[in-house]
């Protein structure tokens, strides 16, 4: 009954699903932390990514390669317009506030995109070197997924260096930690607002052109994955760093072995998942007890 | 660490001389609603209006929470659209008067309230809008799953509307209003008096600050979950309401979006004003209804575009800036009374 090959196979699918999920959670984690915002947006800024790929693919021929390295450019020159334009003048206010615009942003942003590029998928082939499945020692998996797994722990384990490494990061992480603290040891936090918000969009973008040849490229594609990115981050713990990318990687796991062997309750498992942990830990797997009430 | 508020200017207490605590301007503006509520369906389209009536009902029970308790539930879909269906299988199944199918409805989102609030409740703020916007994310897929009951994708389709033979009411929308409006007016009746009793002055404390009720005595969970079931309860009668008139429901009922809807007139209205959310679910419907019948493509972006601004920039809502407005001409008024007062022992 129980099939090594096929258990693997759904293990690589749920953590390469899982990858978008803690690619977008982690731009999620970061923005929390350093602005105290919870972006609504960011499943938004996920189908952005995927359509911008799309396109990029279809007018300027541009394949997935240069896919992965411009759109969280372009991603994150918009996330600092967003900021810039709108985000920052509520950031002194309660973060409910923030998150009531990016709901707003994100009806328009659905709109927009509904409306240019209509309500069936955009069309997305895979460049030739990651299309078609690999045999290891006889277990076949889809190179793709294996590709979007390892590229994603690589990102992740980047992030990581930077923020344990560098100076930008020792200040983030002051930032999202102690930003009294960090302000009174004379950092600039505020200087560091825009571009880390910009960053985080670039993330969803990233993870966006990742599920672009693995999803349907809808307008709406980033309705239901923003909501699942919510209960990623109260499973892992909202402003944990850690926690959203491991967080993510369960999920995906959720998801995936959900659909193989109960699809009518796969979606819902993530959810029941999520009121588990409120149950038992409140705070979430790797969230310190809530500060403010 | 300070308690950051969402309402600019809280309702009770803070406000020196809280605007309609003069018993003859409460009764000229009861008056004037009352009114309101029976001219609608001759100046509207009567669906139309019932689509305002219950709405409205949906954003008052949704500022109950939000204004009032400092929760903002992102779910209410869940129990909007739970409620719906529940009516619609009751009156479609056991050939009741709609208003007991209604009440049905509203007494089902209120056990499904119960644990989904539990849960809930354990986290405030942001957390909390997070944990019941995904909790009414599962309820979503739970109506979309579960197609054999709810018809899936298509909706629960040909919901009757039975109320005692009487032919008037059952086919003719324009009396039907008049029949569903007493469950409207309950609910806000009801949702008025939740917030003057001293239930609902404990939840404007705990919505003030939380550790001080608790220092107080009062279990603040349970009084959020409280809060949190009467909502839902009152949530379920608009739902009802409204699924009846519709003689259908459909699947986006339970979807997010209705859920950030019903925040967006509250919002527009004024957060913690009560009545204001029957002037936000007025101008949403209202603007909905023209953009979709002057055949305009994108009703989301212009409802996002309201929603961006009005939280830009008009965050005490509609009602609550009139309030804020009169409250300032009144301190002024009374400073300039004070100050000749003041003058005459110099004079003489």
């Amino acid at each position: 009954m129980l099939d090594v090959n096929a258990i693997l196979q759904y293990t690589v699918q749920g953590l390469a699903a899982g990858s978008f999920y803690a690619l977008a959670a982690l731009g999620l984690a970061v923005i929390f932390g350093v602005l105290g915002v919870v972006n609504f947006a960011h499943g938004a800024f996920y189908m952005l990514g995927a359509v911008a790929a799309a396109v990029l693919l279809d007018s300027l021929d541009l394949t997935l390669w240069w896919s992965l390295l411009v759109v969280p450019v372009l991603m994150f020159v918009f996330g600092v317009v967003v900021e810039r334009l709108l985000v920052q003048w509520l950031l002194r206010l309660d973060p409910l506030y923030n998150f009531l615009l990016t709901f707003g942003l994100t009806l328009v942003l659905v709109e927009l995109v509904k409306q240019r590029y209509g309500v069936s998928g955009l069309p997305y082939r895979l460049p030739g070197g990651l299309s078609g499945r690999v045999d290891l020692g006889g277990v076949v998996l889809p190179r793709y997924q294996l590709f979007v797994l390892l590229f994603s722990v690589a990102v992740c384990g980047l992030v990581w260096l930077v923020m344990t490494r560098t100076r930008v990061g020792l200040i983030v992480r002051a930032a999202s930690e102690k930003p009294e603290l960090a302000r009174a040891l004379g950092i600039n936090v505020s200087r560091w607002v825009t571009p880390v918000f910009g960053f985080g969009v670039a993330l969803a973008g990233l993870a966006g052109v990742l599920a672009a040849p693995f999803r349907a490229i809808t307008a709406d594609m980033g309705d239901n994955f923003g909501i699942i990115l919510f209960a990623v981050v109260v499973i892992g713990g909202l402003g944990s760093i850690v926690g959203a990318v491991v967080a993510g990687f369960v999920v995906g796991l959720v998801e995936a072995f959900g659909q193989a062997y109960a699809p009518t309750f796969a979606q819902i498992l993530i959810f029941v998942l999520m009121a588990l942990i409120i149950l038992i830990r409140p705070a979430g797997l790797f969230g310190r007890k809530e500060a403010t009430a | 660490v300070s308690q950051s508020l969402l309402i600019p200017a809280p309702v009770t207490g803070a406000d020196p001389v809280p605007a309609g605590s003069d018993p003859r301007r409460r009764w000229v503006l009861l008056a004037a609603g009352l009114v309101a509520a029976l001219a609608l369906p001759w100046f509207v389209y009567p669906p139309v209006a019932m689509d305002v009536a219950a709405m409205a009902l949906f954003a008052i029970a949704l500022d109950l929470l939000l204004g009032y308790t400092g929760l903002l539930s992102f779910g209410h879909a869940a129990f909007w659209g739970s409620s719906a269906y529940v009516t619609g299988l009751i009156a479609t199944h056991y050939g009741v008067p709609f208003p007991v199918a209604v009440v049905g409805g509203a007494v089902f989102a209120m056990i499904l309230a119960v644990p989904v609030g539990y849960l809930s409740v354990r986290r405030s703020g942001i957390y909390f809008a997070m944990v019941t916007l995904a909790f009414a994310q599962m309820v979503y897929f739970i109506g979309y799953q579960w197609s054999g009951l709810t018809g899936g994708e298509n909706g629960l389709q040909g919901v009757p509307r039975r109320f005692f033979g009487i032919e008037a009411v059952e086919t003719n929308s324009f009396y039907f209003y008049y029949a569903a409006l007493p469950i409207i007016l309950f609910g806000l009746w009801a949702a008025w008096r939740i917030v003057h009793s001293p239930f609902g002055r404990v939840l404007v404390s705990i919505r003030d600050n939380a550790q001080r009720a608790r220092a107080l005595g009062y279990e603040v969970d349970r009084y959020k979950l409280l809060a949190f079931v009467l909502s839902a309860g009152l949530t379920g009668l608009a739902g009802g309401v409204f699924a009846i008139s519709h003689g259908f429901v459909a699947l986006t009922e339970l979807q997010w979006s209705t859920s950030g809807e019903v925040v967006l007139m509250t919002v527009l209205g004024g957060i913690g004003t009560l009545w204001g959310g029957v002037l936000g679910a007025f101008i949403v419907v209202m603007l909905a209804d023209y953009l979709a019948s002057s055949g305009h493509q994108g009703i989301d972006l212009v409802t996002g575009s309201v929603f961006v601004l009005a939280v830009l920039l008009f965050r005490r809502g509609i009602w609550g800036t009139v309030r804020h407005q009169w409250l300032v001409r009144q301190q002024r008024r009374a400073a300039s009374r004070r100050s000749p007062a003041d003058a005459d022992p110099a004079r003489r």
